[in-house]
């Protein structure tokens, strides 16, 4: 692939959506926060011409959409205009959600592929766990974290555990659904020749269905990762907003500082592209050890 | 001298699939005796059981009637004894692995050292000439080197008893000659047992010592065809031999016979 392509093929479209986008926030912005000047205007007696208003539109304190720079000046201030240990850092909030999600992660993972694995081999498994797993994404999950984080205060745990198990929650279900399906995923004659070597069940497992499941735990880990973070994030809502993501966006709330909710947004929003970025490098890299062959992307 | 000279004997055998529509004969009176060193091919329209009866020597499938002995015991006895190898349609590598490492799959489940795993990939990778082919991965292989790399990984075992599931069905016509030609040296110099499943004419006649002409609805023996062609590695051109011909002939007309047109 050539240089003057890529810049056509990628470069050209991203930026054309990105500038489209940014032009109707712009004008969202405008007739959301229009009345809002105009109020203000008439209460103190003043008159602005129509610049004056599109411009104070952009510009309030307390605008009901901020515009675009107003979000990145936010996000500048809160990140690199602050000490990361300050309460009010985004970093530092950013962080508190971050190892929240990394644990509930990893530990939604492993419960995940361990459930996948006795769901694989034990009929009784199969039967039995299956429906509960998928009854339990049935139940809105902003029903029972508040649930979860007060029992679990009330027997001595808080902190971090509590928002990462959360995250374990949502992020299990991905993984034992696709690696079920990872595991069941090699053909007749794969099974076939094992048993032709009087494989067990073991050896069917770590030599076959294991390797064949990689692709597929892989895409649900792509899905794990992203509902950890909201699973994290709707974890420190009812912990009466103390650290977090979630806590900025509460408190942003409480004191109508539209801002620096979507500052924390725009930060949430940034921290599931990296993570998702992330889990696609490392699939790229095991694919690669694994032999596959390199991908050719369409032109 | 006792039946046990002989490697594969089947008397009576039937097998009968249970489905959803109701019972299907797959298989019905089965009499054969394969001898050691013989190269004995299952030739039959789809549907007639060659595969199926393949399968039961290999116990991956179970008969529902008759008795069959492999190896002088059981197939399921002969399968943990992993006196057979098998040699599937596809090549059936796996694709993680490279071909030293596909070859040493049952080598690895058999626990032999890696040293003597070593030894046996390197031999039986020459005798299929894959050998500088170890580090490469299935899918920088053409189909009739996948399908020789599933061959030496069928050989690594070291069975007396090669059963082959039409492993050259998907190849063009060249490559297919040039693995008959290789396969019947191979045959030559490991003297071992071939049981080969095929739908092609030629194929079968150019490899066998013995010809098993089956017919469809239930899968049974229409006739067994003994070939009087020298025995060991064939030249390709004994095709356009008159002797030749009358074999393949005999097999066509038994498959002509065997084959109800009204379906």
């Amino acid at each position: 692939m050539t240089k003057p392509t890529f810049f056509r093929h990628s470069v050209v479209p991203v930026l054309t959506v990105i500038a489209a986008i940014i032009a109707l926030w712009y004008v969202a912005a405008l007739f959301m926060n229009h009345s809002m000047v105009v109020a203000d205007a008439q209460l103190k007696g003043l008159a602005f011409t129509p610049s004056a208003t599109w411009y104070r539109s952009w510009a309030l304190d307390k605008p009901l959409l901020p515009a675009p720079h107003q979000v990145v000046a936010e996000l500048w201030r809160s990140t690199a205009g602050l000490s990361v240990t300050s309460k009010r850092s985004l970093v530092y909030h950013g962080w508190v959600t971050l190892s929240a999600t990394l644990l509930g992660f990893l530990l939604g993972t492993l419960l995940g592929i361990f459930l996948a694995i006795g769901i694989v081999h034990q009929k009784v498994m199969d039967k039995s766990l299956m429906p509960w797993i998928i009854a339990s994404q049935t139940v809105p999950i902003l029903a029972v974290a508040p649930m979860l984080i007060v029992v679990l205060n009330a027997i001595g745990i808080s902190g971090l555990l509590p928002k990462a198990l959360i995250s374990t929650y949502l992020s299990f279900f991905p993984v034992v659904v696709g690696m079920v399906k990872g595991l069941r995923s090699p053909e007749a004659i794969h099974l076939d020749l094992m048993r032709t070597y009087n494989a067990d069940d073991f050896q069917v497992f770590t030599k076959l269905r294991w390797p064949a499941s990689v692709p597929f735990l892989f895409a649900s880990l792509k899905v794990g990762i992203a509902i950890s973070l909201i699973g994290a994030i709707v974890g420190e809502l009812p912990t009466g907003a103390v650290a977090g993501l979630g806590a900025r966006l509460l408190s942003g709330s409480y004191y109508g500082q539209t801002i620096q909710i979507w500052a924390a947004l725009f930060a949430a929003a940034f921290l599931a592209g990296m993570l998702v970025l992330v889990v696609g490098w490392s699939e790229r890299i095991v694919m690669r050890l694994m032999g596959a062959r390199p991908e050719r992307r369409a032109a | 001298m006792p039946a046990s000279m002989d490697v594969i004997d089947i008397e009576a055998l039937s097998l009968t699939f249970e489905t959803g529509d109701g019972p299907v004969q797959a298989l019905s009176g089965i009499d054969l005796k394969i001898a050691k060193g013989d190269f004995v091919s299952f030739i039959g329209p789809s549907g007639c059981g060659k595969t199926t009866l393949l399968r039961v020597i290999a116990d991956l499938e179970q008969p529902t009637g008759g008795s069959i002995s492999v190896n002088g015991t059981t197939p399921e006895l002969a399968r943990l004894d992993r006196a057979y190898g098998y040699v599937f349609q596809a090549p059936a590598l796996y694709p993680w692995r490279t071909i030293a490492r596909n070859v040493a799959l049952p080598l690895e489940i058999m626990g032999l050292t890696r040293a003597q795993q070593e030894e046996r990939i390197a031999r039986n990778l020459a005798l299929v000439n894959l050998t500088g082919f170890e580090k490469k991965y299935p899918w920088q292989l053409s189909g009739g080197m996948q399908q020789r790399a599933s061959i030496a990984r069928a050989l690594a075992v070291e069975p007396d008893l090669l059963l082959m599931d039409e492993p050259f069905g998907a190849l063009d016509e060249i490559v297919r000659d040039h693995l008959n030609e290789q396969l019947l040296q191979l045959w030559a110099k490991t003297k071992k047992t071939v049981v080969f499943v095929t739908h092609s004419i030629p194929e079968a006649v150019y490899l066998s010592t013995k010809i098993v002409v089956m017919s469809p609805r239930p899968g049974r023996i229409h006739d067994i065809v003994e070939s009087d062609l020298p025995r060991g590695p064939r030249p390709l051109d004994i095709r356009e031999t008159p002797e030749f011909l009358k074999l393949a002939q005999r097999v066509r007309d038994g498959l002509r016979a065997g084959h109800s047109y009204d379906d």
